[in-house]
């Protein structure tokens, strides 16, 4: 499954969380390439290892055995300043979305892009009014989350995590708290926008209403990947 | 105020945007802020009155050395002094001219209340060391009885202080004597007393029918014009063969004086603990809204965190919220320490005011504190672990 230049390129890791007699296998000898702009969803039951998975390629906790590669960069053994400088390319959106409910809508899209040194404050706001306005929210940018719905603010968080123009987006169950509708509303959304700037995806997800959206279908299994299926 | 704070720090002023979110919360803290101002006002307007107080009546006096006995840390304080000395010293080719300080408490029974004044009794004929201006009529002082009365003493009234002439003298009784006022100087309430007083040696010793006039409680010297005072104090220690006796400056003296009030004395180490307390509440103060602050957003901050921000950027955050607690608190801070210093002036005479070195320094302090308490909350952001939002 080797990919020419691929976003992320992971080869026999492992990972493991406590010590000692309590010592548990998360992740068991993953190898899987993300090629530039595709759009993976990451599928398994609970405790399959798919978080552990996205928060290890995200750059969240350290890598502990075997190889996995991110823009090019080694993770096995990076320290603080490269993992921080790496999630700087990188676009979150979370299950809840984790907006800051004293910023408005454009200050907490603003923050997705001022993150990256030497954008000033008018070209973030011009930036995050942008994509405030692709996500269908040019009307809501002055609000708080607390006056915007469920299905607002994931979107909001959707444009937080593509305003900086990432490389590779990491979603976790995105759609979890959303009604139907929403849910297919901000797929719909993360998908288009990644396509027209190229940008990869890696979405968890336990809903299957999302996943004739997906160009690739990894299954993980007690950590280990039991299928890859799809388009790619 | 945003836009403002976003021009200063050239990103969104995110911990002004987070302490203004929940403006009950804000007041609260501002408040909090204040009152710790408050107190340090308070007990630092006590310290300078303090200060004022015990050096106002060095200011009656002019001298270049004073000697006092080994015990006498303050100038109401310790035991007398041989006269011999002040003759001893006078024959020192520096020293032009000598006078015999003698100090008591004199209360006055007024039937409503007393009035304590800290009297000094000198020589009317040696005004070379009384400082002109200061205290006048001096010569009146050379009549039995006669007394030149501190005006803004506390307890005694304007009105009947202000009609003190030597036509219209203010005759009343103390000690078992009558005395007369027939002028008066500008002192005003202290710690020790409530006013000053005057009187000629020999009115001192009728107050004081067991002190002596051959044993004052200090000698002020003044030196000839170009003198030096270290080298005339050396020699005076050679030359006074009693070598437990104290022989300084007088600036000295009115400086360890004042060290003494503020160190040793218990209203001066109350007033310092003061200080200290109010700095600790108000450190605890922006602790507490700061980590009950950061605790309240750990989630933000995870998520900030898995964006790629770094340690600065936190720390920039809670120190801007710090600094906005410090700034913002430090004004009503300051316009209720000044009405309290005022009233309480008003009400016990003695020299409370809102300088501007206090007001320097309790702002220096507030912003330093502040920025402290900021950092000491920073720990707190540790807790902040961006793989937990997974």
């Amino acid at each position: 499954m080797a990919t020419e230049n691929p976003i992320v390129a992971v080869r026999a890791l492992n990972h493991w969380f406590g010590i000692g007699d309590a010592r548990k296998q998360a992740l068991d000898d993953i190898n899987i390439d993300l090629p530039r702009g595709s759009f993976t969803v990451l599928m398994g039951p609970s405790g399959s290892g798919k978080t552990t998975l996205l928060t290890l390629i995200g750059c969240l906790r350290s890598v502990q055995d075997g190889s996995a590669r991110l823009l090019g960069q080694e993770l096995q053994g990076a320290d603080d300043d490269v993992l921080t400088r790496l999630r700087q390319r990188l676009g979150f959106i979370f299950q809840a979305h984790n907006l800051h409910e004293s910023l408005t809508a454009l200050q907490n899209v603003m923050m997705g892009v001022q993150v990256r040194q030497g954008v000033t404050d008018a070209l973030a706001k011009q930036a995050a009014a942008r994509v405030l306005g692709l996500v269908g929210l040019s009307d809501r940018v002055d609000y708080l989350p607390a006056n915007l719905s469920g299905g607002q603010k994931q979107r909001v968080a959707v444009a937080r995590a593509l305003a900086g123009n990432p490389a590779l987006v990491l979603a976790d169950e995105p759609t979890a708290a959303l009604d139907k509708d929403s849910a297919a509303d901000v797929v719909d959304l993360l998908k288009r926008l990644a396509a027209e700037r190229g940008t990869t995806t890696l979405l968890v997800t336990h809903d299957n209403r999302i996943l004739d959206r997906a160009d690739r279908i990894l299954t993980l299994q007690d950590g280990r990947i039991v299928s890859i299926s799809g388009k790619g | 105020m945003t836009r403002l704070l976003q021009r200063l720090f050239g990103r969104l002023p995110i911990g002004w945007l987070q302490l203004t979110h929940k403006r009950g919360r804000f007041a609260a803290a501002l408040s909090g802020v204040a009152f710790a101002n408050v107190l340090v006002f308070v007990q630092l307007g006590l310290m300078n009155a303090m200060g004022a107080a015990t050096l106002k009546p060095y200011g009656f006096f002019q001298a270049d050395i004073m000697i006092s006995a080994s015990d006498a840390n303050a100038l109401s304080d310790g035991g007398n002094v041989a006269r011999q000395w002040m003759l001893q010293a006078l024959a020192d080719p520096d020293v032009a001219e000598g006078m015999g300080l003698f100090v008591g408490n004199v209360p006055w029974d007024r039937g409503d209340k007393d009035i304590t004044f800290t009297t000094f009794g000198i020589d009317p004929a040696r005004s070379g060391c009384v400082t002109p201006g200061v205290i006048e009529d001096l010569p009146l002082l050379q009549v039995q009885g006669v007394t030149i009365l501190d005006r803004l003493a506390r307890g005694l009234p304007r009105e009947e202080a202000a009609a003190i002439r030597p036509q219209t003298p203010l005759s009343f009784e103390t000690q078992g004597r009558t005395l007369s006022a027939v002028g008066t100087f500008a002192g005003g309430g202290g710690f020790g007393g409530d006013g000053f007083m005057v009187v000629s040696d020999q009115t001192f010793l009728s107050l004081f029918p067991t002190r002596s006039s051959a044993a004052p409680d200090h000698i002020l010297l003044r030196l000839r014009p170009g003198a030096n005072v270290p080298a005339t104090i050396t020699r005076l220690h050679s030359l006074i063969s009693d070598k437990s006796l104290r022989i300084r400056s007088y600036a000295d003296a009115g400086a360890e004086d004042l060290r003494y009030q503020q160190t040793q004395r218990p209203t001066g180490v109350i007033f310092g603990f003061g200080v200290l307390i109010g700095v600790l509440v108000g450190l605890v103060i922006v602790y507490q809204v700061l980590s009950a602050d950061v605790a309240d957003h750990l989630r933000e901050y995870a998520t900030f965190k898995a964006m790629g921000y770094g340690p600065r950027f936190f720390v920039g955050i809670v120190t801007e919220e710090a600094l906005v607690l410090g700034v913002l608190g430090f004004l009503p801070g300051l316009v209720i320490g000044t009405a309290i210093l005022t009233l309480m002036a008003a009400v016990t005479t003695l020299p409370l005011t809102m300088t501007a070195g206090m007001a320097v320094t309790v702002f220096t302090g507030t912003v330093v504190f502040s920025t402290l308490s900021g950092i000491i909350a920073t720990r707190r952001l540790v807790a902040a672990d961006p793989a937990d939002l997974f």
